[in-house]
C-alpha cells in the first residue's frame, strides 16, 4: 500500500538567528530555549502545547531543561541534514496521530566558543573504523571529502573551478539582501579562484563560514493549522537516504544518496522540478551545491557546471537557490539543515523583503550531513498546493 | 617542484582484533585484503561479517599492491593536529585492481603530474611500533 505524508502536517512556526559579527550572546540551553519560545510566540502557541521534542544530542535533556514531558522524542543525528529527518519523522508522528505539536531546535557557537575558551560540542566518541583507515592519512574536515569529490567530478564531468565559484557569487548576491548575513559584499569569480586554497580545488570563498547560529521549527497537524496565525506551510514530500559514513566509503563521490531520496520526496509531493520556486539546497562547499543540482534533477549529471553559469541561481534566475545567503554567506555553526527550513518557511510566507521569490509557492529544503553521506529532503508548499 | 609526501605527523591507525592480521602482514610490507568464502567477493575496510552477503567466513589473502587513482585533493592548510599541521601533501582514495577502494597519501609524485586514472603501486612507511602504512606511488602501466 502506498503511504504518504502529503498535506498532513504543517510548519506552522519558525525562527532563527546569526549575527554580521559571526557571534551570539545566549549559548547552550539559554540559546535552545530562546529559539523555541521565539518559534512558539511566531506559532500562537505555547510551550504547554508541546508534546514532541526534536534534538541532535539529547530530546530527553532538552525537554527535562524545558519543563516539557513530550511524548514523542527524536533525537536522531545525521550532520547537517538532522532537521530534514526532524521534520520527516514530526510529520510522519503527526500524521499517524503519536503527537499534536512539535518542536525542533538547534543552536550552536563555535565562533564565540573559540574566542572565550568554552569547549565545543563536537568530540569523537567509540569505536570509529576511520581512526584506523582515514584519519592517518591527514585528510582534512571536513573539506578535504568534499574537494575529493570536487576532483572526481572536474575529471569526470569536466566541471571547472570557475563554475564552482560562480556558486558562491550568486550565493552572495543573495546574502547581500539579508541584513543579518555575515557577509553581504559582492564577490566575483575571479575573487573566490583568488582566494586561498584549501584542500585543492576548493578555495576559501568555495568553503563554508564558522559562524554562531540557531534556530527552531513548530509542526502539527494541518487541521490544527487552520487556526494558527500564520499561514500554514504544508509538508507535501519527505525521503532520506544514505550510502555511507566514510568517504573512502562511498560507492560514487559524484552521486549522492540525494539521487534516491531526492526523487522519492518530489513522487510524495507530486511535484517536478520545474514546479520547485525555490530551492534550499546545504551548501557547505560549492560543490555540494552543485551535486544537489544534479541529484535532485534539476539538470542531468554532470551538467552542473554549465547550469550554474547564466546567474540561474541567482537573484532573478530561474532557480532562486539559498536565498538567504546560505552556509556560503549567511551563516553555517556546524549542522547547516535548520536554516534551510527557516527560510522556505519564511518565503513561503512571503515574508522575505527584498529577497523574496515572487509567488513562490513551492520550496525545498535538501540536507546534507556528515560527508555527503546522509540526505534528506522536505518538500513545502503553500495551502494553494494541497 | 613542489616537496611534497606525507603529512608531517601521522595519527597512528589503532588495530582492532578483527584487523589484527591487515597490521601484523605490514610488518613484512604486506598488503592482504579480506575475501568472502560465501560470495568471492573482496572486502575492505575488515570487517567481522560479509557487507555483501553476510557471510561470516572470510578469508585473508595478498592484494596485488596496484592500483589507479579515483580522485585526490592536495592539502594546502592542513591545521588540524590529526594532519601534522603541515601542507602541501596529497590524499586520495586509490581503487584496486581487486576491486576496493581506499584512502592513502599519493607520494613520489610532484604535484603537478597528478591526474585521476593514473596507475599507482604501494609503497611504504614505518611507524613507530614497527608496523607499516600504506601510501602509494606513482607506477608505470
Amino acid at each position: 500500500m502506498a503511504r504518504t505524508l502529503r498535506g498532513a502536517a504543517a510548519i506552522v512556526g519558525v525562527a532563527d538567528d546569526a549575527s554580521p559579527t559571526g557571534e551570539l550572546e545566549l549559548s547552550g540551553r539559554a540559546l535552545e530555549a530562546s529559539m523555541i519560545d521565539a518559534a512558539l510566540a511566531d506559532a500562537g502557541l505555547g510551550r504547554g502545547d508541546v508534546d514532541g521534542v526534536c534534538h541532535t544530542t539529547s530530546s530527553v535533556a532538552l525537554a527535562e531543561y524545558l519543563g516539557i514531558h513530550p511524548t514523542f522524542t527524536e533525537s536522531t543525528h545525521t550532520g547537517g541534514s538532522s532537521f530534514e529527518v526532524h521534520a520527516e519523522h514530526a510529520a510522519a508522528a503527526i500524521a499517524t496521530g503519536l503527537c499534536d505539536v512539535v518542536v525542533s531546535v538547534y543552536g550552536a557557537t563555535p565562533r564565540s566558543d573559540r574566542r572565550h575558551g568554552r569547549p565545543g560540542a563536537w568530540r569523537p566518541v567509540g569505536p570509529n573504523p576511520a581512526a584506523e583507515w582515514e584519519w592517518p592519512y591527514g585528510l582534512r574536515m571536513p573539506m578535504g571529502p568534499y574537494a575529493m569529490a570536487a576532483t572526481r567530478h572536474m575529471a569526470e564531468y569536466g566541471t571547472t573551478p570557475e563554475q564552482l565559484a560562480k556558486i558562491a557569487v550568486s550565493t552572495r548576491q543573495w546574502a547581500s539582501m539579508n541584513p543579518k548575513a555575515r557577509y553581504r559584499e559582492p564577490i566575483t569569480v575571479d575573487d573566490v579562484l583568488a582566494s586561498p586554497l584549501q584542500s585543492s580545488p576548493l578555495h576559501l570563498l568555495d568553503c563554508c563560514l564558522v559562524t554562531d547560529g540557531a534556530g527552531a521549527f513548530v509542526m502539527t497537524s494541518a487541521e490544527r493549522a487552520d487556526d494558527l496565525p500564520r499561514p500554514p506551510v504544508y509538508v507535501l514530500g519527505a525521503a532520506t537516504a544514505h550510502d555511507h559514513m566514510m568517504i573512502s566509503q562511498m560507492p560514487d563521490l559524484t552521486r549522492t544518496p540525494g539521487a534516491v531520496c531526492g526523487p522519492a520526496a518530489f513522487a510524495m509531493a507530486g511535484v517536478k522540478p520545474s514546479d520547485v520556486d525555490v530551492l534550499m539546497g546545504y551548501d557547505s562547499f560549492t560543490i555540494t551545491a552543485l551535486l544537489h543540482l544534479e541529484d535532485l534533477g534539476f539538470c542531468a549529471k554532470g551538467e552542473g557546471g554549465p547550469f550554474v553559469e547564466d546567474d540561474t541561481i541567482g537573484p532573478g534566475g530561474s532557480l532562486p537557490m539559498n536565498t538567504n545567503g546560505g552556509g556560503l554567506s549567511y551563516t553555517h555553526p556546524g549542522m547547516y539543515g535548520m536554516f534551510l527550513i527557516v527560510e522556505a518557511v519564511r518565503q513561503l510566507r512571503g515574508e522575505c523583503g527584498a529577497r523574496q521569490v515572487g509567488g513562490a509557492e513551492v520550496a525545498v529544503a535538501h540536507g546534507s550531513g556528515m560527508v555527503l553521506s546522509v540526505m534528506s529532503t522536505i518538500v513545502l508548499g503553500t495551502k494553494d498546493t494541497l | 617542484m613542489t616537496e611534497q609526501g606525507a603529512p608531517a605527523a601521522r595519527t597512528e591507525p589503532p588495530a582492532t582484533a578483527t584487523t589484527a592480521p591487515f597490521w601484523e602482514a605490514t610488518r613484512e610490507r604486506r598488503l592482504l585484503l579480506q575475501w568472502c568464502s560465501g560470495c568471492e567477493r573482496p572486502i575492505f575496510y575488515p570487517r567481522e561479517e560479509c557487507p555483501y552477503c553476510t557471510a561470516t567466513s572470510l578469508r585473508w589473502r595478498p592484494a596485488s599492491g596496484r592500483g589507479s587513482l579515483y580522485t585526490f585533493t592536495v592539502e594546502h592548510r592542513a591545521p588540524s593536529p590529526l594532519a601534522g599541521g603541515k601542507g602541501p601533501y596529497v590524499i586520495a582514495l586509490v581503487d584496486l585492481d581487486e576491486g576496493v577502494r581506499m584512502m592513502a597519501n599519493v607520494v613520489n609524485c610532484p604535484l603537478d603530474s597528478l591526474e585521476v586514472g593514473m596507475p599507482l603501486e604501494v609503497t611504504w612507511e614505518q611507524l613507530p611500533d614497527g608496523r607499516c602504512l600504506p601510501l602509494f606511488q606513482p607506477r608505470e602501466p
